[in-house]
């Protein structure tokens, strides 16, 4: 008889919609014991497979098992510098969890029964930032006297400056916006992510000697082949996801419609919420429509629903979304939240048309109902209109988070920088070179929008090829 | 992003137009006429776009002018010299494309003939005939007349009260120009509305005609989306995409509507932290 898994203690939903606080607490030593020894240890795991980084599973359960809960950290930190983070941020459920051995076949995400291993990680790593476990970087004769530029300091650059400081490579990020972490402060929520362990993370990389520029744009302020005359031996791109897409629908640019972007922006980074503490002003509207079904869409409208119990404003957002909940691609356990958070869920509807006041701000939504019909390119079933089935509701803001474009700012002034139809800096998929020697890249700008740990796979391959680059040098 | 020096242009009613320059090497040595910077001028601060007027790459520095209208101007004109800035970042967005036209006018009003300022430069210095129109309400809000007049080969001054100058609006001096002889580009940064009076007022001169917006940002590198603008149809990042535009091309009536977006908490902001 197969032991139930163990649920992660929650903070309650009436109180959370309510602040920025952490959503989930993560587990006592108590409940990682427990979860930890419901692991049966495959003898060929295939979690690990399931793994982009490559994390020992196995071996770091067993740890915990045995209640040396140093190794258990130590051994994450052999693949991950960022367990804190991965912890919590990662789709465990479409990643090791799906091939656990205790996910049903067939599913398309895993089952609950699943072994919790995000959660476990989680513990682990926050018990190694508690006691500030440190580990050491190599001092490889050669490598000491090399010198790695890494661009943007999101997840890739944050996992490729990682990996290349611990082989003892001298490592400097050169950061666009006036703070680090990219898409990890800018983009998830404080309450998915808080802002002491990201710190914490960053400055477990600072104490490898990893120095960080912020409030630089490289291809603006430096080329790259400025920084290769100063010194640096090979580059990492890391740059991200840029131009937030649009539906391109009549009174889109009416005021208060958002892209997620934007929206996550001015609260994430720039703390509107605490708007006039903070300067920045953000709109929080009556009627809150959020259009998407991914983990971003779910980030905007638990954001917006803060901000409207906070305010003293009766909670009304609600996310549209194409499909159905199945085809969403956000994390189920984000999906769950949003929905004990109060927001509401509006499917197999997709919008038509925003109408505007004299003053150019929106007021309504036209939209049509939707039903699946034939899988399309992407494999989920494509959604059709219904004739006849257009309908209106009040919306006084909204945000847009239908998915994200190329950045352009470095590939516009970098020709000999190869990219594709798209936009996306195109690599060897074996070792993420770029078409200019010594320059590599990994994450969003490579492989269009992805998850955290996909991008941090990426950088992981970037990194051993740079040193493997440096190495024939 | 230390501020060496500081010098209020003009004042009037209480709203100052200051000039600021400000220690940033990377960005000096980089920055076309054109281009911009987005700051913060403290950790708790909103990031602002503002021009580049000026840059000395031996002392690394850079020089920008900013008028009192909202709250962040307003911290910004009472930032003190040796104060460093929270953050600047830059430079951004594409330059002006300087080449020789021929005869090229360029347009400033109020604050904005600060921008033109390096753009005249250039345009000179690339050998072009220049002639630059300014205007503003009143002879004491008159900015950079002595720098335009060096600068360009002919300079014109517009007010709206007639203090000095000629009395009238600049798009006048304009069209005038433009039915005495051909001109090659007209160039004008300045209040959205005087902007579009400009577009208007060439367009059936067909002479090429560039604006530079003054979009609201956020990040300034294309992430965001709140800058943008429709032009010629088709939604454009100013950040990224311009900040200059074909001017019959913008939708004004959008650009101004969007950013009168915050308003009220402009006004809000400013009157609780007596501003």
């Amino acid at each position: 008889m197969k032991k139930q898994p163990v649920s992660v203690k929650e903070q309650d939903s009436a109180i959370r919609a309510k602040s920025f606080e952490e959503v989930v607490l993560g587990f006592s030593e108590e409940n990682a014991l427990e979860e930890a020894s419901r692991c049966i240890q495959c003898k060929e795991p295939k979690c690990i497979s399931g793994c982009p980084v490559g994390i020992n599973i196995k071996g770091f359960i067993k740890k915990i098992t045995e209640k040396d809960y140093d190794g258990a950290y130590f051994t994450i930190r052999e693949k991950n510098n960022f367990p804190s983070i991965c912890g919590r941020v990662c789709p465990a459920e479409y990643q090791c969890r799906r091939v656990c051995v205790f996910t049903k076949k067939g599913e398309p995400f895993a089952s609950k029964e699943a072994i919790n291993i995000h959660f476990l990680e989680r513990f682990v790593g926050d018990h190694g930032a508690k006691k500030s476990l440190q580990v050491k970087a190599d001092n490889d004769a050669k490598l000491s006297k090399m010198k790695v530029a890494v661009v943007g300091s999101g997840p890739a650059g944050l996992c490729c400056a990682g990996e290349l400081a611990r082989r003892g490579i001298k490592v400097v990020i050169f950061e666009g916006l006036h703070k680090t972490g990219g898409v990890l402060r800018y983009g998830i929520p404080p309450f998915r992510l808080p802002r002491n362990i990201l710190d914490s993370e960053i400055n477990s990389l600072k104490k490898l000697g990893v120095e960080i520029n912020t409030n630089y744009i490289v291809g603006k302020a430096k080329t790259i082949d400025e920084l290769f005359k100063e010194g640096y031996s090979a580059i990492f791109l890391g740059l991200g996801a840029g131009i937030p897409s649009f539906m391109g629908i009549p009174g889109e640019n009416l005021c208060n419609i958002y892209s997620a972007n934007e929206f996550l922006t001015r609260v994430n980074l720039m703390s509107a919420e605490k708007f006039p503490e903070y300067h920045t002003p953000v709109t929080i509207g009556k009627h809150i429509v959020v259009i998407g079904g991914g983990n971003t869409a779910m980030d905007a409208a638990r954001v917006a629903i803060r901000l409207q119990n906070m305010n003293g404003i009766k909670p009304d957002t609600t996310i549209v979304y194409r499909r159905t909940e199945v085809e969403m691609p956000a994390r189920r356990l984000e999906i769950e939240h949003a929905k004990e958070e109060g927001v509401k869920f509006d499917l197999l509807v997709k919008p038509e048309e925003f109408v505007g006041d004299e003053k150019g701000f929106v007021k309504k939504m036209r939209a049509s109902r939707c039903k699946l019909g034939e899988p399309d390119a992407s494999g989920r079933r494509r959604p059709e209109v219904i004739p006849n089935s257009s309908f209106e509701v009040d919306c006084d803001e909204a945000v847009v988070a239908i998915g994200l474009g190329a950045n352009k700012i470095l590939t516009s002034v970098t020709p000999e920088l190869t990219t594709d139809k798209y936009g996306d800096v195109t690599v060897n998929p074996e070792t993420m070179a770029t078409s200019i020697k010594g320059v590599f890249a990994g994450g969003d700008i490579v492989g269009g929008e992805g998850t955290v740990i996909e991008a941090m796979g990426m950088a992981k391959r970037a990194s051993v090829a740079i040193v493997d680059y440096l190495l024939k040098l | 992003m230390k501020v060496l020096n500081k010098e209020v242009l003009t004042e009037n009613q209480g709203v100052r137009v200051v000039k600021l320059i400000i220690l940033a090497p990377d960005i000096a040595r980089k920055a076309k006429a054109g281009q911009f910077v987005v700051l913060m001028v403290k950790e708790e601060g909103e990031r602002i776009p503002l021009t580049i007027v000026n840059t000395d790459i031996v002392k690394g520095t850079i020089t920008i002018i900013a008028q009192e209208a909202g709250f962040t101007t307003k911290l910004l004109a009472r930032a003190a010299e040796g104060e460093s800035l929270y953050s600047i970042v830059g430079p951004l967005g594409h330059p002006t494309e300087i080449k020789k036209y021929g005869k090229v006018i360029l347009v400033g009003g109020g604050v904005g003939i600060a921008e033109i300022y390096p753009v005249a430069k250039a345009m000179k210095q690339a050998g072009n005939f220049v002639t630059a129109i300014i205007g503003s309400r009143s002879k004491e809000l008159l900015i950079l007349e002595r720098e335009l007049k060096e600068a360009c080969d002919e300079l014109i001054v517009m007010t709206d009260d007639g203090s000095y100058g000629r009395k009238g609006f600049v798009t006048e001096a304009l069209k005038e120009l433009l039915e005495k002889s051909k001109q090659d580009l007209v160039y004008a940064v300045g209040p959205i509305p005087m902007m579009k009076a400009v577009s208007m007022v060439t367009k059936p001169f067909g002479v090429h005609t560039l604006v530079s917006l003054n979009a609201l940002m956020v990040d300034g590198t294309g992430m965001c989306g709140c800058c943008r603008v429709s032009v010629g149809g088709k939604v454009k990042f100013s950040c990224v995409d311009g900040p200059e535009f074909e001017a019959s091309e913008v939708d004004w009536q959008e650009l101004q509507k969007r950013n009168s977006v915050y308003n009220e908490k402009e006004k809000h902001i400013c009157q609780l932290k007596k501003l």
